[in-house]
């Protein structure tokens, strides 16, 4: 780099001593003045974090000044825009868990098959090429997904299944599961092969097929990898909201029929904010409560998971 | 036939039978994606003109089109891009080149861990609590940028930490060897090295934030607008103005939702024609993405 003034002082004889003292003292301070901004940027995610939790925890907080906790969890109606208001989260939970169950009914076995062809079966060209297009699928819209689970989904489900509504959680979720098919296998692909060859080949020696090697050997190995897929499908899946509220109806619901239609827990944050609530109002303050309930559904799988894998961890 | 050679014709049969389940499978999803746009296409090709684009929404299906969607679109994903690249890209050089490893480090490497994980609706309610009622800055494009940056943040620091890892030891101690600084070597080798995968990352990243709904709508995004915000660009000194950032909007994906939502057949139809725009956009974004990571791959030997 010859623009660089640094190189100079090596070469130009007649540069004082203090100069270069000087312009090394000034380019000391400089480096760390950039370490402190990099290091700041690296802070913002946590900063970022305790916005998510303080934001949800403050307006929360003055939702139960108005509702007791008991209520919130035992109450069978969720009325809240309504003039006999009922504050009870569970039709909002059964929707979510509904709606999540039948995804990951759909996504983690064709996921894990998916995951066990591509790194098992398939060569490398194949490989090459159904990969990047099997991960566009979660590169479209969710909102369009929306669209075909209510108008090409349902219809076509509806020929098997007369009496299915218009507005069901069976197709919201079915249309969720293929969505995020792609986060289960690339994870689970990944975990399946960072099992070390040598383990491959004993199986293989053994006489075992690679069926045989695939679900006996390499998928108990690659177990707490595999887990952590199905966590991250776990949680798209009940933070997907556009899908459920265009397909599955926005009543909330207690029903564990996924026949039937159904609000979740997403659906109902965004069906307040499109309407126009007045800031500070209790409406305004229980999407806040529903958001809290949400993060604390993810969070107690995520630590399910967490030690799920601890408990399997394999150390090769 | 011995046991034996049952067993192993029976074993031998699976392992093939597994192999076609598994070709299904993958195919699987693609049919399932094949499907949607062909879907889109029969129902939307119709709406598709000249007119389509440059109309604002309108009350008759007919009439109605997408300027202010797209045009909010893009002023929001200016604002997200200018918001989450800088600092993703700072924040995986200090965590790549500069970070101690301590306790620190590992907190801010488990909490980004975990930020990919949290549902986008969440950062929808924050950024109302934060942004649009302690911060004053309104249900607008600047409130929708700084959240979908927020949204993508951890997506740009984990590309731009992968991109960083690619580049060999050899590269930073010759810079080293020369008498360059830390900064220096970062910037005139480490970064224009990964320049590639940063920028696949940043593509994929803007692609999953143009096509997200549910924390605009939180925040506050209209449905239905029919003006567009002040321009940028004015004739009088000093040139620039920044009113569009405090302006309300509207994003492709609200105004698809607004339409699916109408009970109305005709409304669906513009709903699947702005469904086609939206992946005609991020399936281009996502090709020129994976184009890159090929040509980047291809291209470099060290």
């Amino acid at each position: 780099m010859a623009k660089n003034p640094e190189i100079t002082y090596s070469t130009g004889k007649d540069l004082a001593a203090e100069s270069v003292f000087g312009r090394v003292t000034w380019q000391r301070l400089r480096e760390r003045v950039i370490e402190f901004l990099l290091f700041l940027a690296a802070l913002s995610s946590i900063a970022i974090t305790l916005g998510i939790v303080g934001i949800l925890l403050y307006e929360s907080q003055q939702f139960f000044e108005h509702v007791s906790v008991v209520e919130f969890l035992t109450d069978t109606q969720w009325t809240v825009l309504f003039a006999d208001p009922h504050y009870g989260i569970m039709p909002l939970v059964t929707g979510t868990i509904v709606t999540s169950a039948v995804a990951l009914l759909v996504a983690l076995p064709l996921g894990t098959i998916i995951a066990i062809y591509l790194s098992e079966y398939a060569n490398v060209r194949v490989r090459e090429i159904l990969k990047p297009l099997l991960e566009l699928l979660s590169a479209v819209p969710t909102v369009v997904f929306g669209y075909f689970a209510l108008l090409f989904v349902t219809p076509l489900m509806q020929a098997v299944l007369p009496d299915l509504s218009g507005f069901n959680m069976l197709s919201a979720g079915i249309v969720i599961g293929i969505m995020i098919i792609p986060y289960v296998s690339s994870l689970s692909e990944d975990a399946l092969k960072a099992v070390p060859v040598h383990i491959r080949e004993g199986s293989y020696a053994m006489g075992a097929t690679r069926l045989q090697t695939s679900l006996r050997v390499l998928v108990p190995s690659a177990f707490s990898g595999i887990a952590s897929a199905y966590v991250l499908g776990f949680s798209r899946a009940v933070g997907e909201t556009m899908i459920v509220a265009i397909a599955a109806g926005q009543q909330p619901n207690l029903t564990l029929n996924p026949m039937e239609p159904a609000a979740t827990i997403t659906t109902y944050i965004v069906q307040v904010s499109l309407g126009d609530l007045p800031h500070g109002s209790i409406a305004y303050q229980s999407i806040f409560a529903a958001g809290l309930t949400l993060m604390l559904m993810t969070l107690a799988f995520n630590i399910a998971g967490y030690l799920l894998r601890k408990r399997f961890r394999e150390i090769y | 036939m011995t046991d034996l050679e049952k067993n192993t014709a029976r074993r031998k049969i699976l392992d093939g039978l597994f192999a076609a389940v598994g070709l299904l499978a993958t195919f699987f999803g693609m049919i399932t994606l094949a499907a949607l746009i062909i879907d889109l296409t029969i129902d939307g090709s119709g709406r598709l003109s000249w007119r389509f684009f440059t109309s604002f929404p309108s009350r008759f299906p007919g009439q109605a089109g997408i300027l202010s969607a797209w045009v909010g679109s893009t002023l929001v994903m200016l604002v997200t891009a200018l918001a989450a690249v800088p600092m993703g890209v700072a924040a995986g050089v200090y965590l790549e080149e500069y970070a101690a490893k301590n306790w620190l480090t590992a907190i801010i490497e488990i909490n980004i861990a975990n930020l990919a994980g949290v549902p986008s609706i969440v950062y929808g309610l924050m950024a109302l609590g934060l942004f649009v009622y302690q911060l004053n800055i309104g249900h607008s494009i600047l409130t929708a940028g700084l959240t979908l940056g927020m949204l993508i943040l951890p997506i740009v620091i984990v590309a731009t930490r992968e991109a960083i890892r690619a580049v060999p030891g050899s590269m930073r101690e010759a810079a080293y060897a020369l008498g360059a600084t830390k900064w220096q070597t970062v910037r005139d080798h480490v970064l224009p090295y990964s320049t590639g995968g940063i920028l696949t990352g940043v593509i994929i990243a803007l692609s999953r934030a143009i096509g997200e709904t549910a924390p605009l709508i939180t925040i506050g995004a209209l449905t239905f607008i029919a003006f567009l915000p002040g321009s940028p660009v004015k004739t009088d000194f000093p040139f620039v103005s920044f009113e569009w950032l405090m302006s309300p909007f509207t994003v492709m994906p609200i105004q698809m939702f607004n339409w699916v939502s109408r009970p109305q057949h005709e409304f669906h139809l513009n709903a699947a024609a702005a469904g086609l725009v939206l992946i005609a956009m991020t399936l281009t974004m996502n090709g020129i993405a994976i184009y890159l990571r090929y040509r980047f791959r291809k291209n470099i030997r060290w």
